[in-house]
C-alpha cells in the first residue's frame, strides 16, 4: 500500500514535470502577456523594458531553469492578471468548481443508479425506451447548447403562444409550456457562507443552491447518459450469470438480488470509468463557467488563456494533471476495496 | 509561510467584511447591479489605460474636465481655465472637495497626480507636451507645456487627482505607497482614496467589485441616486444578455449585434445606442506588396469595398460606414469625405495601374476584438476578389494577434484605432505618420506607407492653438489621405448598452464608454 502511493507520487511529480516542459515549449505561442498590459498606444521602448523585468527575453532553457528553481520550493510564478501567486489565485477558484462539480456527480448518482437498474431490470418497458431516447439526445448536445437553453428556459423564461388561446385546452397548453423564468443564470449569488479561509460554499444557503442548479444540471448533462447507458448494459450483463441465477432459484427476493447482489458487481466497471470522468468534468467545468459566469477554475483559465497570463496557465496545466492522478490513485484504492482480488502493485501483498 | 497566513486570514476577514455589507445592499431600492464585459484590471489609475479602468476611474476618482456627449468639456474639479501665454495654463479647481480618506483635495494633489502620469508607462507618451505643473495657491494651478499645445484640456480629462497624501509614505512592507508596479502587487493596485461618487468596499478580482456612495461627494447638484453598485465582469456575450433579460443585472455594456433586435423588443429593458468613435479599417503592407506603393492601387480597393454594405448587412446598422478617420464631433472631422463604393471605376483604376490582372495578398485579422471582426475581413476579402485581388485571410484571438502584427510579415492587416486624446490629430500619428522608430512615429504604420505633406501638415496643426484654424487644417489632412489612401476605412463601431426599465442610462452613457455613474438616476416603479 506504501509501496503504492509512493509509486503514484512519483507519477504525479512526472506528470508535472513534463507539462511543466510542454506548457513552457508552447508559451511563445500564447501570445504576448505585455501587449495585454498596456494601453495600445504606449510605445515599443516602454513595452521592451517590462520584457525585460519580467524576464521574458531570456531564452527558453534559462526561463524554464528559473522557474523550476522557483517551483521545487512551492513557488509557481506570479498571475499577471491577478497581481499574486498563480497558486493561490487557483486555490481560490478551486472550491466553486469542486462545488460545482460535486453538484453535478451527486445529480448523476442520483439519477443514473436507478434509471440504469430500472431499464436493464425491465429493458422492454415505455418507460426504458424514453430513458434511452433522451440519453441518446443527452449525449449529442453539446454542453453550450445545453447551458443556454437551460438559461432560456429557467432564467429569462419563454412565453408559449402555439395553441389557440381562445379555446380551454389551447390556454392551458400554452400555459403549461411557458416558463416565469426567475432563476440565476450567472455567478455564484451573494449570499456565500465562509466554511473556512477562501472556502465560500453554495450549499449552504437557499440563494446559493438556486445558483448552482443550472450550472450543475448542464454539467451533468453530459456524463449523465453515458453512466445510465453503462451501468444498464453492465447489470443486464450481469443479470445473466450464474451467481444471479444461482441467488433466484435460492429463493432470494428479487429486490436483495438486484440492489445488493447484482448492483455490487455492476458497480466495478462504473467506478473505473466514474474515476477518469470526474476528471475530464473537471476540464468540461471550463465550458460550463464560461457560460454561467461561475467564478471557478474553469473561467479562470480561459480567462488566462486569453490574457497570455502564461506563469497562471502553466500552474493551471500542473494542478489539473495532479487532479487526474490522484483521482486515478483514489479510483484504484476504492476499486481494491470494492473487490479484494485486486492487487495493487502487482505483487501478493 | 508567513504570507500564506496572512492571506488567510485577510481573506477570512475580507469575507466577514463583505457579509456584513450584504445586509444594507440588499435592502436599498437604488443598487446597481452592472454587468459589464471587463472589470478593472488594477485600481491604480495609472498602472493600466484601459477602458476598464478608465470606467473606474470615472467611478472612484473625478478629472479636472470630463467630456459631455457632444464633446464640450464639463468642468469638473477644474471649474475655470484661461490660457495665461501660449505655454500655461492657469486653472482654477473647486473648493470643498474631500477624498475619501477624509483629506482635503487642493491643488499640490494635482501638480503630484501629474508628476505620477509622467512616471507611468502608460501615460508617459501622452503627457510628453506637458512641462510641469505648479501649484500657485491651494486652488490654482499652472500647468505649463514645452510648446504651444492645443490639446492641454483633451489631457486633463485624463487627470483623476489622487489623494497625494494617502498615496505617500512606505507600506509595512517599506515600499513606496505611490509607486507603479506593472502587474505587481503594490499598494495603490490595492488602496484608493480619490474624490469620485463611489468607494470601492470589496474586490474580488475577476469576480466581483462593490461600491457604496462616497457619502461627502461634492457634487451635491447631481440627481445621481445610486447608493451600491455590484460590478459583476461577464465576458461571455450571451451570458452577458442573459444575465439582463433574467433580471440578474439591471445595466450592462456592448450588447452584441446579433442580440440587438432581441434586447430591443424584450419586456422591462431598454437598449442605448450610441455612434461610437473607434474606426475600424485595414492598412496595405507597401514594403512587401509593390502594387500597394501605387495610390491608384489603393483607391481601386477602396472603391472594390462596399462599407455601406457592411455596416447594413454585417453589422446590422450597428456601425456608421466611414469614408475618414475621424468621427462625427471631432475636431478636424471633414463632412465631405463620404464612403466610396464604385466597382467599375476600381476596376480601370487596376487596368490604368497594370494590375488588371490582379495579384495574390496574404491579410490578417483578429477574431475576438472587435464587433464581427473575422466576418468583416471575410467580406473584405470577397469584396477584393472582385477586382482579381486574391486575398488569402487568416484570422486569430487577440492574444495571437498583436504579436503576429508586430511583425509585420502579411500584407493586409486590420486595425482598430480610438484616439486617446478624442481628437483627430492622433489617428494620424499612430496609423498613417511615416514609421520612425525612434520619434515612435507611425507606431502603428503597417504597411510604410509615407506622405510627408501630410504629416507636416498634422504636426503644424499639432502646435497651433488657435483652434478654428486648427480644425481647418486636421480637415484638410483627411481630405489629403482620401485621396492618397494610407488607410482604408470600414466604419465606426457603435456602442450599445442596455439597461432595465427604470434604470436610466441614456443621459450617463456616451460615444467615450465611460458611463458617469455617479449622476445615474434609477426610478423603479413600486412593485
Amino acid at each position: 500500500m506504501i509501496a503504492f502511493l509512493i509509486k503514484r507520487l512519483m507519477h504525479a511529480i512526472l506528470v508535472m514535470f513534463v507539462i511543466s516542459v510542454l506548457a513552457f515549449a508552447i508559451q511563445d505561442n500564447l501570445g504576448d502577456p505585455i501587449q495585454q498590459m498596456v494601453g495600445q498606444s504606449v510605445p515599443e521602448s516602454e513595452r521592451e523594458e517590462i520584457r525585460e523585468r519580467f524576464g521574458l527575453n531570456d531564452p527558453f532553457l534559462v526561463q524554464y531553469a528559473r522557474f523550476a528553481k522557483n517551483a521545487v520550493q512551492g513557488d509557481f510564478g506570479y498571475s499577471y492578471f491577478y497581481r499574486e501567486p498563480a497558486l493561490e489565485v487557483i486555490a481560490r477558484h478551486l472550491p466553486a468548481t469542486l462545488e460545482l462539480v460535486f453538484a453535478a456527480t451527486l445529480i448523476i448518482v442520483l439519477l443514473s443508479v436507478p434509471i440504469g437498474v430500472y431499464s436493464a431490470i425491465k429493458p422492454r418497458s415505455p418507460i426504458s425506451r424514453l430513458f434511452m431516447g433522451i440519453s441518446i439526445i443527452g449525449i449529442s448536445i453539446p454542453v453550450f447548447l445545453t447551458a443556454i437553453v437551460l438559461i432560456q428556459i429557467f432564467a429569462i423564461g419563454v412565453t408559449v403562444t402555439l395553441f389557440p388561446e381562445s379555446t380551454g385546452w389551447g390556454a392551458w397548453l400554452n400555459d403549461f409550456f411557458s416558463t416565469e423564468g426567475n432563476m440565476p443564470s450567472f455567478g455564484r449569488g451573494y449570499d456565500l457562507v465562509n466554511v473556512v479561509g477562501n472556502w465560500d460554499t453554495n450549499l449552504a444557503t437557499w440563494n446559493g443552491l438556486q445558483h448552482l442548479v443550472l450550472p450543475a444540471v448542464s454539467l451533468a448533462s453530459i456524463m449523465l447518459p453515458l453512466f445510465i447507458r453503462l451501468i444498464r448494459a453492465e447489470m443486464m450483463e450481469v443479470l445473466q450469470s450464474e451467481y444471479v441465477k444461482y441467488a433466484r432459484a435460492k429463493g432470494i427476493s428479487m429486490r436483495r438480488v438486484y440492489f445488493v447482489h447484482a448492483l455490487k458487481n455492476t458497480m466495478l466497471p462504473v467506478i473505473t470509468v466514474g474515476g477518469v470522468q470526474i476528471g475530464t468534468m473537471v476540464a468540461y467545468t471550463i465550458l460550463t463557467e464560461t457560460v454561467f459566469q461561475w467564478p471557478g477554475m474553469g473561467l479562470m483559465f480561459l480567462d488566462a488563456i486569453n490574457r497570455a497570463d502564461i506563469p497562471l496557465i502553466v500552474t493551471y496545466l500542473m494542478i489539473v494533471g495532479v487532479i487526474f492522478v490522484v483521482t486515478n490513485t483514489i479510483v484504484d484504492l476504492i476499486y481494491g476495496m470494492v473487490n479484494p482480488t485486486v492487487k495493487l502493485t502487482g505483487k501478493p501483498a | 509561510m508567513m504570507t500564506l497566513k496572512k492571506t488567510l486570514l485577510a481573506s477570512v476577514i475580507g469575507a466577514v467584511v463583505a457579509g456584513t455589507t450584504l445586509l444594507p445592499m440588499t435592502a436599498s431600492a437604488e443598487t446597481l447591479r452592472i454587468g459589464y464585459s471587463a472589470d478593472p484590471e488594477t485600481l491604480d489609475i495609472h498602472e493600466q489605460l484601459s477602458g476598464g479602468v478608465l470606467r473606474f476611474s470615472h467611478m472612484a476618482f473625478d478629472p479636472l474636465v470630463r467630456w459631455t456627449k457632444d464633446f464640450e468639456f464639463e468642468p469638473r474639479l477644474a471649474t475655470e481655465w484661461e490660457q495665461v501665454d501660449e505655454t500655461t495654463m492657469r486653472m482654477t479647481l473647486r473648493e470643498g472637495v474631500t477624498f475619501h480618506s477624509g483629506n482635503e483635495f487642493t491643488a499640490k494633489d494635482v501638480v503630484w497626480t501629474i508628476e505620477r502620469l509622467k512616471e507611468s508607462p502608460d501615460y508617459r507618451a501622452i503627457f510628453e507636451p506637458v512641462a510641469s505643473a505648479e501649484a500657485v495657491d491651494d486652488y490654482t494651478v499652472e500647468i505649463v507645456t514645452t510648446e504651444p499645445y492645443p490639446l492641454l484640456l483633451n489631457l486633463a480629462t485624463y487627470i483623476f487627482p489622487m489623494d497625494s497624501e494617502f498615496y505617500s509614505g512606505e507600506t509595512e512592507g517599506g515600499n513606496d505607497k505611490g509607486e507603479i508596479v506593472k502587474a505587481g502587487n503594490s499598494f495603490a493596485s490595492r488602496n484608493v482614496s480619490g474624490t469620485g461618487p463611489f468607494m470601492v468596499t470589496d474586490r474580488r478580482q475577476g469576480v466581483r467589485v462593490d461600491f457604496e456612495r462616497f457619502e461627502d461627494y461634492w457634487d451635491t447638484e447631481s440627481e445621481g441616486n445610486v447608493s451600491n453598485i455590484v460590478l459583476t465582469p461577464i465576458a461571455e456575450n450571451a451570458s452577458r444578455v442573459a444575465a439582463l433579460l433574467s433580471g440578474g443585472v439591471d445595466f450592462i455594456d456592448a450588447v452584441p449585434p446579433n442580440d440587438l433586435d432581441r434586447v430591443r423588443e424584450a419586456d422591462g429593458v431598454n437598449l442605448v445606442e450610441v455612434d461610437g468613435t473607434r474606426i475600424i479599417g485595414f492598412q496595405m503592407n507597401e514594403d512587401r506588396v509593390e502594387a500597394f506603393q501605387d495610390a491608384r492601387v489603393r483607391q481601386a480597393v477602396d472603391l472594390a469595398i462596399n462599407q455601406e454594405g457592411i455596416a447594413d448587412r454585417l453589422m446590422r446598422g450597428f456601425a456608421t460606414p466611414a469614408g475618414q478617420i475621424s468621427p462625427k464631433g471631432y475636431s478636424g472631422h471633414n463632412p465631405d469625405l463620404t464612403p466610396r463604393y464604385d466597382i467599375e471605376r476600381a476596376k480601370e483604376l487596376m487596368a490604368e495601374a497594370g494590375y488588371a490582372d490582379g495579384f495574390s495578398v496574404e491579410m490578417i485579422a483578429p477574431n475576438n476584438r472587435y464587433v464581427n471582426d473575422a466576418q468583416i475581413a471575410q467580406a473584405v476579402a470577397n469584396m477584393l476578389a472582385q477586382i482579381n485581388i486574391d486575398v488569402d485571410l487568416r484570422t486569430m484571438p487577440l492574444a495571437q494577434y498583436w504579436p503576429e502584427y508586430d511583425t509585420r510579415q502579411s500584407d493586409m492587416a486590420m486595425i482598430g484605432w480610438h484616439a486617446d486624446t478624442e481628437d483627430t490629430a492622433n489617428f494620424f500619428q499612430y496609423l498613417t505618420f511615416c514609421f520612425d522608430e525612434e520619434t515612435g512615429a507611425g507606431q502603428y504604420n503597417y504597411g510604410g506607407y509615407c506622405n510627408e505633406e501630410i504629416d507636416a501638415l498634422v504636426t503644424e496643426a499639432d502646435s497651433e492653438t488657435d483652434l478654428e484654424k486648427r480644425n481647418e487644417m486636421l480637415r484638410e489632412a483627411e481630405a489629403m489621405l482620401y485621396e492618397d489612401v494610407g488607410y482604408i476605412t470600414l466604419h465606426w463601431q457603435n456602442l450599445a448598452y442596455a439597461a432595465a426599465e427604470g434604470v436610466e442610462i441614456e443621459p450617463v452613457v456616451n460615444a467615450l464608454d465611460f458611463p458617469y455613474l455617479g449622476d445615474l438616476v434609477i426610478n423603479r416603479s413600486d412593485d
